[in-house]
C-alpha cells in the first residue's frame, strides 16, 4: 500500500467517524444525559449551600 | 487566610486563588513591556542604549509573559477551579498543585532574567532555552496527572465539556512542546535544533499556530464554556453543538500551522492544505462562538447590568472576529499582502486582547468573590470602567494595525512602470508611524484597565468580612 492509499482511507475514516460523532451528539437516546450534564454546570452550588450559606453572589445570579 | 480557606472546606482553592491573583500581577507586566515596545517603536531612545532592553530583547519577554505568565495563571486557575466544581470533588493532589504553581512562577522568572540577557532558541513563542524547557516539561507532566486526576476520581458520572477542552489543551500543549523543544544543548545556555531547514519551519509552526489553537483556543473555550453559563446563570446554549464543536475544532486546529510559511521553502502541498484547513477551521470557531453567545438568549438584559457578563460576551464577539480573519487571511493571495505586516500584529491582538485576554479578565472577576468568600467584587463601577478602558484600547489597537498592515502590504508591492519598487522600504515606516503612535494610546488604556483591576480585587479581598453586600438582582 502506498502513501496516497493510506491518506485516501485515513481521510475517509476521520470523515466516517466525524459523521458518526454528529449523529452520537443530536441522538435522541443521548438527549437527557447531555442535558444532566449541562446542569453540572449549577449542581456543584447545592452542596457548597449545604454546608455554608456564603455564596449569596452565586446563588442570586441563579434567580 | 484562616476565614478564606472556610469558603469551601473540600476543594483546594488556595492553588486556584495562587494562579488567580499572579494572573493579575503578571497581566500588568506584560502588557507594560507590550506599551514599552510599543513606545519604542515611536521613540527608539526608550532603550536607553542599554542592550537587555533593546526590542528583539524584550519583544519575546513581552509574548512569553502575556501569554505564558498571564493566559498560563488564568489558565491554570480556572482549570483546577473548573475540574473542581464539574466533578463535585477536591483535587488530585494538592501537594502536585503547589508544585505547579510554585515551578510555573519559576519558569516566568527564569524567562524574565534569560530573554533580556539575550539567552533564547530564537523559535518563536519558544524561546526559553532547554534547561528552562526541562522545568516547563516536569511542571505540565505534573500538571496533566493533577487534572486528569481529578478527572479519575469525580463524583458525577458526566465529565462537563469545559473539561473535555481543557485536557485537549493539557495534552496537546505537552506534545507540542516537547516535540519542538527536541534540541542538542552545546552549553547549559546554548542549544540548537536537531530539525533542519524547512522541517524545522514545518516543527516551529506546527508548535506555533497550535500554541494559538490549544492553549489560547481550546484552553479559554473551557473557560467561555463553564463561567459564560455560571455567570449567565443559564446552561449552555446546546450542550451537543458543544460535543461536535470540540471534536471538529481539535481535529481541524493540529493542521493549519503551514499557514505560517505561504510562498516559502516549504512544500506548496503542505501550504495549499494548511490553506484549506484554516479556512474549515472557520466553522467550528464560528460554531462556538455561536453557542457561547446564545447562552445569553432569553438573558440579554442581563447585559445591562452585570460588567462581567459583558466582559464574557464581548470576548466571544473578538473571538468570531479574529476566527473570520484568520481563515480570510490563511488565503494564499490574501496572506501575499497581509504577511509580514502590521495586520498580522492586529489580528493576534484581537485574539489575544479581545478574545483571551476579556475571557480572562471576566473570569478572574467571577473567581475572585468566590475565592475569598465575599458576596461580590469591591466595585462594580470599577468592573464596568475597566470594561470600557479595554474594549476601546483593544479597538484603537486593531483598527490601528489593520490600516497600517494595509498600507505596508500595498506600498510593499507597488512597483513602477520599469519594474523598480515604488517605495523604499524607510518610507513605508514612516508612513506607519502616526499609527504607532495610535497603537500606543489603545495599549495605555488597556493597562490602565488592568491597574483598576488590580486595585479593585485587592479590596476586595482586603475587605472585611460582610462589609460587602450583596447587590440587589434587578427584575
Amino acid at each position: 500500500m502506498d502513501a496516497v492509499t493510506i491518506n485516501v482511507i485515513w481521510t475517509v475514516a476521520i470523515f466516517v467517524i466525524f459523521v458518526a460523532i454528529v449523529l452520537w451528539a443530536y441522538s435522541k437516546r443521548n438527549k437527557k444525559g447531555f442535558e444532566e450534564a449541562a446542569n453540572l454546570v449549577f449542581d456543584d452550588d447545592k452542596s457548597a449551600q449545604d454546608k455554608a450559606q456564603q455564596n449569596k453572589r452565586e446563588s442570586s445570579s441563579n434567580e | 487566610m484562616n476565614e478564606t480557606t472556610q469558603a469551601h472546606p473540600e476543594y483546594n482553592y488556595k492553588v486556584v486563588r495562587q494562579f488567580s491573583v499572579m494572573t493579575v500581577i503578571w497581566g500588568i507586566v506584560g502588557m507594560l513591556v507590550g506599551v514599552l515596545l510599543a513606545a519604542q517603536l515611536i521613540w527608539p531612545e526608550l532603550n536607553f542604549d542599554t542592550p537587555w532592553l533593546t526590542y528583539s530583547r524584550l519583544r519575546p519577554l513581552h509574548t512569553n509573559a502575556v501569554i505564558f505568565a498571564f493566559g498560563g495563571c488564568a489558565l491554570f486557575a480556572t482549570s483546577y477551579y473548573i475540574v473542581q466544581r464539574t466533578c463535585q470533588t477536591a483535587l488530585f493532589s494538592d501537594k502536585l498543585a503547589a508544585f505547579t504553581f510554585w515551578g510555573w512562577q519559576a519558569v516566568i522568572v527564569l524567562a524574565a532574567i534569560t530573554l533580556p540577557l539575550g539567552l533564547t532558541s530564537s523559535k518563536e513563542y519558544a524561546e526559553l532555552e532547554w534547561p528552562i524547557d526541562i522545568l516547563i516539561t516536569l511542571v505540565w507532566v505534573a500538571y496533566a496527572i493533577n487534572f486528569f486526576g481529578t478527572l479519575v476520581i469525580r463524583k458525577t458520572s458526566h465529565i462537563y465539556v469545559a473539561n473535555w477542552f481543557l485536557g485537549a489543551f493539557i495534552l496537546t500543549v505537552a506534545v507540542l512542546h516537547i516535540a519542538n523543544s527536541m534540541v542538542v544543548p552545546v552549553s547549559f545556555f546554548k542549544s540548537y535544533s536537531i530539525y533542519a531547514g524547512a522541517v524545522d519551519a514545518m516543527m516551529q509552526w506546527w508548535y506555533g499556530h497550535n500554541a494559538v489553537g490549544f492553549f489560547l483556543t481550546a484552553g479559554f473555550l473551557g473557560m467561555m464554556y463553564y463561567f459564560v453559563p455560571k455567570q449567565a446563570g443559564r446552561p449552555v446554549y446546546s450542550y451537543r453543538l458543544s460535543v461536535v464543536h470540540f471534536w471538529a475544532l481539535i481535529a481541524l486546529y493540529i493542521w493549519a500551522g503551514p499557514h505560517h510559511l505561504h510562498y516559502t521553502a516549504l512544500p506548496d502541498w503542505t501550504q495549499s492544505l494548511g490553506m484549506v484547513m484554516s479556512v474549515i477551521l472557520f466553522v467550528p470557531s464560528w460554531g462556538g462562538m455561536i453557542n457561547g453567545i446564545m447562552t445569553l438568549s432569553g438573558a440579554w438584559h442581563k447585559l445591562r447590568t452585570d460588567p462581567i457578563l459583558r466582559f464574557l460576551i464581548v470576548s466571544l464577539s473578538f473571538y468570531g472576529m479574529s476566527t473570520f480573519e484568520g481563515p480570510m487571511m490563511a488565503i494564499k493571495t490574501v496572506n501575499a499582502l497581509s504577511h509580514y505586516t502590521d495586520w498580522t500584529i492586529g489580528h493576534v491582538h484581537s485574539g489575544a486582547l479581545g478574545w483571551v485576554a476579556m475571557i480572562s479578565i471576566g473570569s478572574i472577576y467571577h473567581l475572585i468573590p468566590v475565592l475569598f468568600a465575599q458576596p461580590r467584587m469591591y466595585s462594580t463601577k470599577l468592573i464596568n470602567i475597566h470594561f470600557w478602558l479595554t474594549t476601546i484600547g483593544v479597538v484603537l489597537y486593531i483598527v490601528a494595525m489593520w490600516i497600517s498592515g494595509v498600507m505596508q502590504g500595498l506600498m510593499w508591492r507597488a512597483v513602477n512602470t520599469d519594474g523598480t519598487l515604488t517605495y523604499s522600504f524607510i518610507e513605508s515606516i514612516e508612513a506607519s508611524k502616526p499609527f504607532y503612535f495610535v497603537r500606543f494610546i489603545g495599549g495605555c488604556f488597556v493597562v490602565t484597565g488592568m491597574f483598576l483591576m488590580a486595585y479593585n480585587c485587592y479590596r476586595t479581598i482586603r475587605a472585611p468580612k460582610n462589609s460587602l453586600q450583596a447587590e440587589a438582582q434587578p427584575a
